[in-house]
């Protein structure tokens, strides 16, 4: 028992004990909702924190697979306790345990991904991913023969609608006829589950997928099926070489490196920022062999427009009742494409 | 040759054996653990000390130990009554859901309440809600003969669904830009916390709860009969207990504890419902019940280290990038050590010659 005992002692004491004394180094941290290595989100924001970590006189650490709600305040809560200058917080729900903390640590620069709170010193930034979709639409819609296709995507919130609307539409772009079959995983990242949609889709006589999931899953149907397939977050090519046409892709290392040193040098404010192919944030993965030249120009020559300052939801676009919901020559405001909750005309399926 | 035979005990093992088995599991799982540090390339005495840190090592850590820790032990004391009738309540996780759902309607229909009025009703919203959930099975069991694992199970995808449904339509916060969440509760319809400590009243709650549950199987007659039921079931018929209604009652009370638990994450901890307060606390219940072996004090004791390695996994995650599948990795090393170190306690092992 004595030998316990003494274990016990040393346990605590060493638990109470142990405060680092770094040099003056600035801590970057992040916070991701899954694993990094899963070739999706949190891998491509991981990316971008390595650019962080590649910055002079910067470290970085993060914490994967982080749940939503409760939990998550702990750990962005954790991460200011222990001196973070700057933490990152990556997916929506992390919204309002950041800004709780965010209220406790006025000296903390906070940042969080694809919500719409603010505060002095807490930022909101989210790319425009659906213009990389849009373009992403346009491949598809050129080489699609059944003229379905099937998006497996992962909750009916107004950043999935959104994209998948932005997809529709560049589809329809080329291809009038066609329609976009949508089912709902409720995941985000579940390789079995997500691989499950995939193939209801391709029962229904989807030709090629595209997703809003994290996970590889659909991509591997497409392939074993034999039909084409556009990736998401980052070029999953590897997954499925003779599917994979393309992917909109994160690119979070140049917005990543600038907030972080403007906080060091002391220029950083609160903003909403949300930028788009323009600015470099979102793009398309390398076109795979599959797709003709003619319709890479077409995408490239699209993409040169939207850099150009074309607004993808321009009217008039209709709902899939046929209620015309932006008006003719009329481009969506920013407010209502982040509210956004309605599907266009030629989508299949439903928000709820 | 010697040989290793197993007999069984004449009496258990005594309080300070079984304690000694326990300590001596954890020390093995930890130095497995250990290992697979070691395997991987991090210094594993670091490792094990960041966890040990970020779970028990300041103040702040022991509070988020005992906040993360508040729902298990309710929903662990929850199961642990049907578990002592031998009935396999798997629910957990619906009823807890059906608990957050009844509080926050509560919450949202009545806002204004003062808080001494508004608060037990949503507590009592809650248990009737989880409670209500937890009987169904127990009432298809006995009409139907249906078997309470599954239905238990299958209830909780109905009951996370009904609460997506209630958060994606007409719950829905109209200034939350489509996302699915309620609106927040009003200051009156949200737990407080301690003093300034971060832990919110519900540990208050925890402990009166855990002291009636004890008192329950210690001093009343309903609970002796339960216990009695749960060793053998024929034998109490046989003596004329009332089997087939002690079964609604501890379905009852195990889906109210739970419910209980889902009115507090939904008002001290998140301050309105939204999907991702499910969590899964509903199936770690049924692990910390276990490990406790059903005993109040000790699923107290036990919701407090296993929600203190979860804290302490984040602790390791950011201080030595360790993924995250560790933590369930420690987990279950914790799990399958300390249930194979059970045997100890009603065997023992004979070196003898053959």
């Amino acid at each position: 028992m004595r030998l316990l005992k003494a274990l016990i002692v040393a346990m605590l004491s060493l638990g109470f004990c142990t405060v680092s004394f770094a040099a003056k180094e600035m801590k970057v941290g992040f916070v991701y909702v899954s694993p990094i290595g899963d070739a999706g989100y949190s891998y491509a924001h991981d990316v971008g924190r390595q650019a962080v970590e590649a910055m002079d006189g910067v470290t970085t650490s993060y914490v994967e697979s982080v749940p939503e709600g409760p939990d998550s305040e702990r750990v962005i809560l954790n991460m200011a306790r222990k001196g973070y200058d700057v933490i990152f917080a990556t997916s929506f729900g992390y919204m309002d345990p950041m800004l709780k903390v965010a209220k406790q640590f006025p000296k903390v620069a906070f940042l969080h991904c694809s919500g719409f709170k603010m505060a002095d010193n807490m930022s909101n930034y989210f790319g425009r991913i659906y213009q990389a979709r849009y373009l992403s639409g346009i491949v598809a819609g050129s080489m699609t023969k059944s003229n379905v296709l099937g998006y497996a995507a992962a909750f009916p919130i107004p950043e999935v609608i959104r994209g998948i609307n932005a997809f529709t539409l560049g589809a329809q772009s080329v291809n009038p006829d066609v329609t976009v079959r949508v089912v709902w995983t409720k995941t985000w990242y579940d390789p079995a589950t997500e691989k499950e949609a995939a193939k209801s889709l391709l029962d229904v006589g989807a030709d090629v997928i595209a997703q809003h999931q994290d996970s590889p899953g659909p991509q591997e149907a497409a392939q074993e099926k034999g039909v084409y397939s556009i990736g998401y977050n980052s070029d999953m090519s590897a997954f499925a070489p003779k599917s994979h046409m393309t992917a909109p892709v994160w690119n979070w290392g140049p917005y990543y490196t600038k907030v972080v040193e403007q906080v060091r040098n002391g220029t950083w404010k609160a903003e909403s920022a949300w930028p788009g192919l323009k600015e470099g944030i979102v793009d398309l993965a390398p076109f795979g062999a599959m797709v003709p030249q003619n319709v890479q120009d077409k995408v490239n020559k699209e993409k040169a427009d939207i850099i150009g300052g074309k607004k993808i939801f321009t009217g008039p676009i209709k709902d899939q009742k046929g209620v015309v919901k932006i008006a003719g020559g009329v481009a969506a405001t920013d407010k209502e494409l982040l509210g956004m909750t309605w599907f266009v005309k030629g989508v299949v399926g439903t928000t709820e | 040759m010697f040989h290793i035979r197993i007999t069984k005990r004449q009496e258990p093992l005594s309080v300070g054996g079984s304690c000694l088995v326990l300590l001596s599991a954890l020390i093995l799982s930890l130095l497995l653990s250990g290992l697979l540090l070691f395997f991987r390339g991090t210094p594993p005495v670091d490792g094990i000390v960041t966890l040990f840190q970020g779970a028990f090592g300041s103040r702040w850590a022991i509070e988020d130990s005992i906040l993360k820790a508040i729902p298990i032990f309710l929903c662990s004391l929850g199961v642990a009554i049907a578990f002592r009738l031998q009935i396999w309540n798997i629910g957990a996780e619906g009823q807890f859901a059906l608990g957050a759902i009844g509080a926050t309607w509560v919450a949202l229909s009545f806002p204004q309440w003062p808080k001494i009025a508004l608060l037990p009703a949503m507590v009592l919203a809650a248990a009737v809600a989880g409670g209500g959930w937890g009987m169904i099975p127990a009432i298809l069991r006995q009409r139907l003969k249906t078997n309470e694992i599954i239905v238990t199970l299958m209830m909780n995808y109905i009951a996370i669904l009904f609460l997506e449904y209630l958060v994606y339509g007409v719950w829905k916060d109209p200034t939350s830009f489509g996302f699915p969440m309620t609106p927040e509760f009003s200051e009156q319809a949200i737990v407080g916390k301690i003093g300034t400590t971060s832990i919110n009243w519900g540990l208050a709650h925890c402990l009166i709860l855990g002291v009636l549950v004890w008192g329950f199987f210690k001093f009343t007659r309903t609970g002796f009969e339960v216990k009695a039921c749960g060793d053998n079931v024929r034998a109490a018929r046989y003596a004329g207990l009332p089997y087939d209604r002690l079964v609604v009652l501890v379905m009852v009370l195990s889906g109210a504890l739970a419910g209980w638990a889902g009115f507090l994450e939904a008002s001290a901890t998140v301050n309105r419902l939204q999907p991702s307060i499910m969590v899964g606390y509903g199936y770690t219940a049924i692990v910390v019940a276990w490990l406790a072996r059903l005993h109040p004090l000790s699923i107290g004791i036990a919701s407090f280290l296993l929600a203190g390695l979860r804290v302490g996994v984040e602790n390791m995650q950011l201080d030595l990038q360790v993924p995250a599948a560790f933590g369930g990795i420690i987990e279950g090393l914790i799990l399958l050590t300390v249930l194979a170190g059970g045997l100890f306690t009603h065997y023992r092992l004979i070196r003898g010659k053959k």
